[in-house]
């Protein structure tokens, strides 16, 4: 068996991206808006791959700095340190934990840097029309939807240290701007992932067989 | 079959268009050419959200107001909460963190409660008023930036990189972090958003469907 399965596009039926209504627009080049929620209606986001590859380009860049630069800085009588997310997690692994340092690697560091990269493969994937493991491909976009808020905990690491380690002059612990390239890759990934249309996946395969599982 | 639109959908992650089969007690439906769950029959939906909903205001008053650990070194002790962190971290200069901070764990979950409350309340007598479904798309929103689970592994990591330092110990307000952080796992695995849309009045008059209020569950049977 070989056709064209029935997708909303093909059928002439939009979906409403709020409520989840299906509903038949009155002209297809101009859907105006959901019948039941009011939202605006469109078959695709509008100009999904332009903008979402400009969040991933920006929160490339951003990435850079944040993992350069240190995230907090530990002053105590005798001495200063200031930790990047790296050296951070090098410590935790000499000074207590390794489990937590292999947490924080990759919520800080792999988790931002595989959902860019998987982002980026989405798109150029897209972009060429490829029909291959477009199943695959579906499921990899909603475990980066689920994955990349875990990025934050570092963020969060370092608010409560600094919080909580304000014993001048004893010891003291001020945050460094690295927590804020790394909260702006935090948003900026999640904007990217919410500016990206799954349904572009699908859109190149009409032919291939339904139910296949 | 009171309704023939309610239960055929586009898939909202590949678009295919489906009839979504009345669901076994407790079933749930999957799409079958990428995947994504499409819908869970979930009995007492409304009821039961609405019980974990008021248990978790309560829990987000105490998670705000305790603080989440505390810290003795040196014969000095402090403590901070959830504010407090932010704060602190405005004072510093990392304002964009702070917000950030703020939003994540503070106003994001809070706002998240209280749509869905107001949500629930209004939803209970159909046809509910159209700010329903206004509210419906913000607790969509507020959950995405919405990040306790986060903060919570972020504050054992923080706990442990400061015991090195000082003897610290989690707060009343760090349980009621963790308790929150289940209660709202339990609230998305019990409500049924598509419940309460079917019993929105739409935009253009024309429904809700089927008109008396009795709920999508009834409706396929
Ligand atoms: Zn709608
Ligand atoms: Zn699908």
């Amino acid at each position: 068996m070989s056709r064209a399965l029935p997708t909303g596009a093909r059928v002439g039926l939009v979906s409403c991206e709020a409520c989840g209504l299906l509903s038949r627009p009155a002209s297809p080049e101009n859907p105006g808006s959901c019948p039941r929620c009011g939202e605006v209606l469109a078959f695709r986001r509008r100009d999904a791959i332009q903008r979402t590859w400009a969040l991933v380009i920006a929160a490339s860049i951003l990435y850079l700095p944040a993992n350069i630069l240190p995230v907090m800085t530990t002053t105590t009588l005798r001495s200063t340190a200031a930790d990047t997310i790296l050296s951070g997690v090098l410590r935790l692994y000499a000074t207590g934990s390794w489990v937590l340092a292999l947490i924080v690697l990759v919520a800080s560091v792999m988790i931002p840097l595989v959902k860019l990269a998987a982002l980026a493969y989405l798109l150029v994937t897209v972009q060429r029309g490829s029909i291959r493991r477009m199943r695959e491909r579906a499921r990899l976009y909603r475990l980066l939807k689920a994955i990349g808020r875990w990025s934050m905990l570092d963020v969060f690491v370092a608010t409560f240290v600094v919080a909580l380690i304000q014993l001048r002059p004893l010891m003291s612990v001020t945050p460094g701007n690295g927590v804020l390239f790394f909260a702006a890759v935090v948003i900026l990934t999640i904007f990217a992932a919410d500016s990206f249309d799954p349904r572009l996946i699908w859109d190149s395969g009409g032919e291939e067989r339904g139910g296949d599982d | 079959m009171a309704s023939r639109s309610a239960d055929i959908v586009a898939c909202p992650d590949c678009d295919l268009v489906q009839r979504i089969p009345p669901l076994p007690p407790r079933g749930s439906a999957r799409c079958p050419r990428c995947g994504r769950p499409l819908g869970a029959d979930k009995p007492g939906s409304l009821d039961r959200t609405l019980a974990l909903a008021v248990a978790a205001l309560i829990l987000l008053f105490l998670a705000n107001v305790e603080p989440l650990m505390g810290l003795s070194a040196a014969g000095r002790e402090t403590s901070t909460t959830i504010l407090g962190g932010a704060r602190t971290m405005w004072l510093q200069g990392e304002k964009v963190a702070a917000v950030l901070v703020a939003l994540a764990v503070v106003v994001a979950p809070a706002l998240e409660i209280c749509f869905l409350l107001a949500i629930l309340l209004a939803a209970r007598r159909p046809p509910a008023p159209r700010w329903v479904g206004t509210l419906l798309r913000w607790t969509e929103i507020s959950g995405v930036w919405s990040m306790l689970e986060v903060m919570l592994l972020g504050i054992l990591v923080a706990l442990v990189k400061i015991a090195s330092l000082a003897t610290v110990e989690p707060g009343i307000g760090f349980f009621a972090v963790g308790a929150l952080v289940f209660l709202l796992a339990a609230i998305s695995a019990t409500f049924d958003p598509g419940e309460v849309w079917a019993r929105v009045r739409w935009a253009n008059g024309d429904g809700p469907w089927p008109p008396e209020g009795s709920g999508r569950t009834e409706a396929q049977r």
